[in-house]
């Protein structure tokens, strides 16, 4: 129990996907201006990373291990990833028309966002178990949804703030990000 | 365009990284020593080059184009990936250090957005060797500008520069000399976002006082 938590902990805060593992970080740049955004393109991701990260692992497992092709992953998983958001896509909509509009078009910019592929793959190298892989990917994508928000309100304010010209947009962010990254690095300690 | 035009333009009027802003994550993950920017570089330049090539002889074929225009997205993504497995088979091999240093970021290059963008943006429309050359001249970008921060993250925050493997460039006794330690916070995750930032508002107001200059000459000669 207590390996799980301390996993949970450092997927969450001490490994957390953007701020120390350098993955998904074009949407966190991209859809962070505003906090309604931000929260729709987390929730999709975590969704869509949940999702593609237990069907990569048994396919993992029960197919490439078993038949003895591990090089083919690379191409299945990315093939597998972009089929599913497609699905997942698809079955929203008809499902849900309410979530799909509070998720829909964030779901087609998350084929090429690399934070999904990474913790496909990084489920695999780390050799988790499938309980391990759900725990993992899990507090992952709320870290994830957890510095999303928390930066687009910095965001927000950030927009009123006297910036010099240069550093308006991109830059002020990244900044801003490298003082959020100093954070979570010391929370690290705790595990 | 000229042939050299397609090579160059790359590099410093449309640097993917820096005017562009595509491909953050390896840039800021891997630049923690110019020697692993390199081998990063490397990488791309090798899957950049050959899929605008393949993906430009598929498109410039119309039989083909027809084809694969409903399907293109994966089809580009699938020539990619493969493009990347052999990088990965060849880095293993050869550069073993390399390989685990770089890590989960080598299959990354599959969701670089560099590579599908000049896919889509360049080499679908045009000849196979522009492709070609606009894929070189990409990738030199792309290089360059991730071993400019890594030489800036590397020197702040050891005092080294890591060339290539043994070769390293030991700059500490410059510290020493000023009487400063390295600042460790640049090699650290942190130090990577902060020195994007500043490089990247550098080089906009660079680019800024450029522009003024040029507005200011013009002014100036149409009297």
């Amino acid at each position: 129990m207590d390996s799980i938590i301390a996993l949970a902990f450092t997927a969450f805060i001490a490994e957390n996907i953007i701020l120390s593992q350098f993955l998904g970080i074009c949407p966190f740049l991209g859809v962070s201006t505003k906090r309604s955004n931000a929260l729709g393109m987390g929730f999709a991701v975590l969704f869509v990373m949940l999702i593609s990260s237990m069907v990569t692992y048994a396919l993992y497992t029960y197919v490439l291990e078993a038949l003895d092709i591990v090089y083919m992953r690379t191409i299945v998983f990315i093939i597998v990833i972009a089929s599913l958001v497609q699905m997942v896509e698809t079955f929203i909509k008809k499902v849900s028309p309410a979530l799909y509009k509070a998720l829909g078009i964030y779901l087609p910019l998350i084929t090429t966002n690399c934070a999904v592929l990474g913790v496909a793959i990084l489920n695999i190298t780390k050799e988790h178990s499938f309980g391990e892989t759900v725990v993992y990917t899990t507090f992952i994508g709320l870290g994830f949804i957890f510095v999303m928000y928390i930066f687009s309100m910095i965001r927000e304010r950030i927009d009123k703030a006297p910036v010099p010209k240069a550093f308006q947009g991109i830059p002020i962010a990244l900044i801003v990000a490298s003082i959020l990254a100093i954070i979570f690095a010391r929370f690290g300690g705790i595990v | 365009m000229t042939n050299r035009e397609n090579l160059f333009k790359g590099f410093v009027k449309e640097n993917p990284l820096f005017v562009s802003v595509l491909g953050m994550c390896p840039s800021l993950a891997v630049s923690t020593s110019l020697e692993n920017g390199l081998g990063m570089g490397l990488g791309v330049f090798f899957v950049l080059t050959l899929s605008n090539l393949i993906i430009s002889l598929i498109m410039s074929n119309e039989k083909l184009a027809a084809l694969v225009k409903p399907v293109r997205i994966p089809v580009y993504i699938v020539v990619i990936a493969t493009l990347v497995t052999i990088v990965e088979m060849l880095m293993h091999a050869f550069i073993p250090d390399l390989y685990k240093s770089l890590g989960v970021f080598i299959p990354l290059i599959v969701v670089n957005c560099i590579i599908l963008g000049r896919a889509e943006a360049f080499a679908s429309s045009n000849t196979p060797k522009d492709a070609a050359l606009d894929g070189m001249g990409m990738a030199l970008g792309f290089t360059g500008a991730i071993a400019i921060i890594a030489i800036f993250r590397e020197f702040l925050g050891a005092g080294t520069i890591t060339v290539w493997g043994n070769l390293v460039i030991n700059l500490t006794g410059l510290f020493d000399f000023i009487g400063i330690t390295p600042i460790g916070i640049f090699v650290q995750p942190a130090g990577a976002f902060l020195s994007f930032g500043l490089i990247l508002g550098t080089i906009t107001a660079i680019g800024n006082k450029n522009a003024a200059k040029k507005l200011a000459k013009e002014a100036l000669a149409n009297g």
